[in-house]
């Protein structure tokens, strides 16, 4: 079964993820476990996640804190092991592309915290030029130098920034050393986790723009993780909504907001401030998200949701296909959800 | 008249290599029931106005001139345990992580009667009534029976509206919240707010709301103030300010907010990032960064003009300004 | 080196009168114990030089004192001024190396075990903790006392600097260990870490590289802290009669020769010794302890 969307006949995506799941093991010390009586517990950060990223286009996937989503991203890319299910990287097994220097350089990830993400004692110079140097791409010290400063230039630094260490810099100019690092091994694929989330507004849309910029110039594919659908909104071509490790929703972009479908999606729309003051009455999600060690059964969103009836409480709904989108709901695929459409906004 | 009034506050920083000018002549006034939302980037020194209110500075940060007032009242040069005081009856705080408010060693119960019986005339029997109805008022479900729980024994979420209520039990004049719900999820996020705003309207409770998010403050607040490099830019209400701003810092700022409701090709964005304290260029701060600079930006520092509905700190609003300064 | 006194460090150590005092303390201290050799005004093992009429000699300033000897001689005629800077010599490098060597093992084993987690985590932290439980002292004893039953008699004192070093070296190095793996789990999860992971690149250099050079501020303090306990832990060895030879005398093995005098009046053969390995030993921990401040970001 694939739930990928419209995939493109005769081309392999990018990025192909099969029903992967990771778990992590949160039970107490042995000892202790034995002394309270208590199981093993499991944390079932990612359950069954497939998606498909076609070359050159961008995935996002949004989703509180909490959901997953960051998981995934350490997934593709091989900083965690898949506990079930199969990441395929431009149609050949994941295990097997880490495996290969020339794949692996193909792939990069850019990272939330650009405080933690460049080691302090470093010289810029030397963070940039890691890929690099580690991928055996140019060995001639001046042509590394050279390259160095093309990055820089690239992500909006000068070639003399090279010289300076990362306390040097402000926020979003630590993120632009994180992108012209990534950019360094020439990847066709990156992983962006969060990359604008820890940086000021006005910042944030330098960051966005030149991440779209490089896109268009260097064809790059993207999987991009944040919970800012505003952002999210901007860069995508494809968004996957996910709540407690799950898919709920996978769309195209455009088709996303214009018609959001999954509860989930909607009440996260909903939950936005309206920066318009258009005066429309929001209506706050109820509840909490559960927590992930024991996640309610059936629907897990059913605690919170308007539309929840028993089968939502029994029977875990399945992606299925409604209109361009994958949507896992009961109610959309009874056609529960027209009723209360018009208190929606747009 | 106005409940808090900061007159030309000026804080500094001492280090090694000079005193650092951390605010410069801020000032602003709130009056019961407003709320005034404080909006900037990381570092342009909104939190620290906050600080400097509740008699908070962390040292070596010092307050080095001006006033600020309570319902007419110095605060600014009151004694710790003075201050300390005024901290729980008149003045509430909130900050972005409930968990650096509450006491994890005492039940939610104890600590919200406890507040109540310092600082109302009020028996332990009356407070504990009265404090599992702040917590039913602040949204927390069987309140009755959560009381005597321990703040671990709550979510984030909930343990967020524990602080807010804690905030609010000992019935204060003025609310200085930072960052109040930056740490929770999106849809914990608005709840939060909309219960804050309620609750500020119905006692008639002045509010400072300091956050980086402009939706929260459209959202809740009344004016707002946007701060630059430790400086005022532009005050002025709220919905003027979103839509129309007039200092062109406001409006880069309004500007790059990714649109929720379309796809832009290239967001807007302002070139370059805020100067740090230690150097501030001469004249206007923000001169380096301004698309519309003129010569007497790079000399003179602009005050607060009158720029139509708003404040604007900035030399287009002055007479003699270029032609089509009307932003 | 324009760079270092630029830095934050020295600003805060020049800002410290008690640090700078000790930081010269500890320099005169190290510059009469090396040098040791060439400045003292005897040689105490010079056995042609020794005279026994020199003996028992008081300090100067006592009625009977000789002006030759300013902190009076032994039972033998030795200087006593020119004993405590030989001996303060052996108490440096004993401790010095002493140092050097649970550096090593601490560091490699914390990094190791905060990188690779999991198992090899869990073992060698168990050791460390073992190794805990009994009092290093006594490690050292036992190491001590295994070496003596293992090597032929002969060749004793040939052992006994290195034996000793490596007692007190290995019954410190959890404490190091533990350390570093604290930090090196902070590190790890890191970002910076990550991203070289996402490269590809090997453990050992990811060790090596990246969180090493991180988590060496905590290991320059414990380190100097340590340096004042390895020269007491070798007094103790010393004075016990299980360190170095007594013809290499430390100050240990000085304050015990000296201990048998105590009752019959000549005080000061065991006192200066004494004073010499307190002056010393507070010097350095009063500099471990600054540096301690002055490295923590949450103090400054």
């Amino acid at each position: 079964m694939s739930t990928s969307l419209t995939p493109r006949p005769g081309t392999t995506p990018m990025l192909s993820a099969q029903n992967i799941a990771r778990y992590f093991d949160v039970s107490k010390p042995l000892l202790q476990r034995m002394i309270a009586r208590e199981g093993k517990r499991t944390l079932r950060a990612v359950d069954g996640l497939s998606f498909d990223i076609p070359k050159g286009t961008t995935l996002s996937l949004v989703g509180e804190s909490g959901c997953g989503k960051s998981t995934v991203a350490r997934l593709v890319v091989g900083l965690y092991g898949t506990s079930g299910g199969r990441v395929m990287f431009d149609g050949q097994d994941l295990s097997l592309a880490r495996a290969d220097s020339k794949q692996r350089s193909r792939m990069q990830m850019i990272f939330q915290d650009p405080y933690a993400s460049l080691n302090p004692r470093w010289r810029v110079v030397d963070i940039v030029a890691e890929p690099i140097r580690a991928f055996g791409l140019l060995d001639d010290k001046q042509a590394i130098l050279r390259r160095v400063g093309e990055l820089l230039t690239q992500v909006g630094l000068s070639p003399l920034d090279g010289s300076k260490y990362p306390h040097e810099f402000s926020g979003g100019q630590r993120q632009r050393i994180s992108i012209a690092r990534a950019l360094s091994s020439n990847p066709e694929f990156l992983v962006c986790d969060e990359p604008t989330s820890a940086l000021d507004v006005s910042v944030q849309a330098q960051i966005l723009n030149l991440m779209k910029e490089l896109q268009t110039r260097l064809g790059l594919t993207y999987l991009f993780i944040s919970h800012n659908l505003a952002v999210v909104r901007q860069v995508s071509d494809r968004i996957g909504v996910m709540y407690l490790g799950k898919l709920v929703e996978l769309a195209p972009a455009e088709s996303l907001f214009s018609r959001p479908r999954h509860p989930y999606t909607r009440a996260l729309m909903e939950a936005i401030p309206d920066l318009e003051m258009t005066g429309r009455k929001r209506i706050p999600v109820g509840g909490e998200v559960p927590s992930p060690i024991s996640p309610p059964p059936g629907c897990t969103f059913h605690p919170r949701c308007p539309l929840a009836n028993e089968r939502c409480r029994i029977e875990v709904p399945l992606m299925t296909l409604a209109g361009d989108a994958m949507v896992a709901c009961h109610a959309v695929e009874e056609g529960r959800d027209q009723e209360g459409r018009g208190a929606l906004p747009r | 008249m106005s409940l808090l009034q900061v007159k030309n506050l000026r804080v500094e920083f001492p280090t090694r290599r000079g005193t650092l000018v951390a605010l410069d002549d801020v000032s602003f006034d709130i009056a019961p029931g407003e709320v005034l939302g404080v909006v900037g980037e990381s570092g342009a020194g909104k939190s620290m106005t906050g600080a400097a209110i509740i008699g908070l500075l962390e040292p070596p940060g010092r307050i080095a001139g001006g006033q600020i007032l309570l319902e007419g009242k110095r605060i600014d040069n009151l004694p710790y345990e003075q201050m300390r005081r005024i901290r729980g009856r008149q003045i509430g705080a909130i900050f972005q992580d409930p968990l650096t408010t509450l006491n994890p060693l005492y039940t939610i119960g104890r600590q919200l009667i406890e507040t109540m019986t310092t600082h109302l005339p009020i028996g332990p029997g009356e407070a504990r009534e009265k404090a599992i109805g702040w917590l039913e008022h602040v949204g927390i479900p069987a309140a009755r029976e959560r009381i005597d729980s321990y703040p671990h024994e709550f979510s984030g979420g909930m343990r967020q509206r524990v602080v807010i209520a804690l905030a609010l039990c000992a019935e204060p004049k003025l609310i200085v919240a930072d960052e109040p719900t930056t740490a929770l999820d999106v849809s914990i996020q608005a709840q939060v707010i909309a219960m804050l705003k309620t609750l500020a309207r119905e006692k008639g409770t002045a509010m400072m709301l300091v956050t980086h998010d402009m939706g929260v403050i459209a959202e809740t607040a009344d004016r707002v103030a946007v701060m630059y490099a430790g400086r005022i830019s532009e005050i002025g209400p709220v919905r003027e300010l979103v839509r129309h701003a007039r200092h062109p810092y406001s409006k880069g700022l309004m500007d790059s907010i990714p649109p929720l409701d379309r796809r832009v090709e290239r967001l807007q964005q302002i070139d370059g990032s805020m100067p740090r304290l230690s150097a501030i260029p001469k004249g206007c701060p923000y001169n380096t960064r301004c698309p519309r600079v003129f010569d007497r930006c790079y000399v003179e520092r602009p005050e607060l003009l009158d720029a139509g509905t708003t404040r604007a700190a900035c030399w287009l609003y002055a007479e003699g300004a270029p032609q089509g300064a009307s932003v | 080196m324009k760079a270092f006194f630029d830095s934050d460090l020295w600003w805060s150590f020049t800002r410290s009168p008690i640090t700078v005092l000790s930081a010269i303390v500890a320099l005169i201290c190290i510059v009469g114990a090396l040098f040791a050799p060439l400045i003292a005004p005897h040689n105490p093992f010079d056995l042609a030089s020794l005279q026994l009429m020199d003996a028992f000699k008081p300090p100067a300033w006592e009625g009977e004192g000789d002006s030759l000897f300013p902190l009076g001689t032994d039972d033998q005629g030795r200087d006593m001024l020119s004993a405590i800077m030989f001996g303060a010599r052996v108490s440096l490098i004993v401790g010095f190396c002493a140092v050097v060597f649970s550096t090593l093992v601490g560091v490699t084993v914390g990094l190791v075990a905060g990188y690779l987690g999991g198992k090899m985590d869990a073992l060698l932290m168990r050791i460390a903790d073992i190794q805990l439980t009994f009092p290093s002292i006594l490690v050292a004893l036992l190491v001590d006392g295994v070496v003596r039953a293992v090597v032929p008699r002969e060749v004793h004192d040939q052992f006994a600097l290195p034996v000793v070093i490596f007692a007190i070296g290995i019954s410190n190095w959890p404490q190091f260990a533990r350390t570093v793996r604290g930090s090196t789990l902070v590190e790890r999860n890191k970002e910076y870490v990550q991203a070289a992971r996402v490269i590809g690149l090997s453990p050992l250099r990811i060790m090596r590289s990246h969180v090493l050079p991180n988590v060496m501020s905590p290991v320059l303090v414990i380190a100097t802290l340590n340096l004042g306990f390895a020269i007491l832990a070798e007094a103790t060895l010393s004075f016990l009669g299980v360190g170095v030879p007594p013809t290499q005398p430390s100050l240990g093995t000085l304050i015990r020769i000296g201990n048998d005098f105590l009752f019959s009046g000549e005080w000061w053969i065991t006192i200066f010794p004494g004073i010499a390995l307190i002056v010393m030993v507070l010097s350095v921990n009063l500099l471990g302890d600054w540096l301690r401040d002055a490295l923590n970001p949450k103090l400054r």
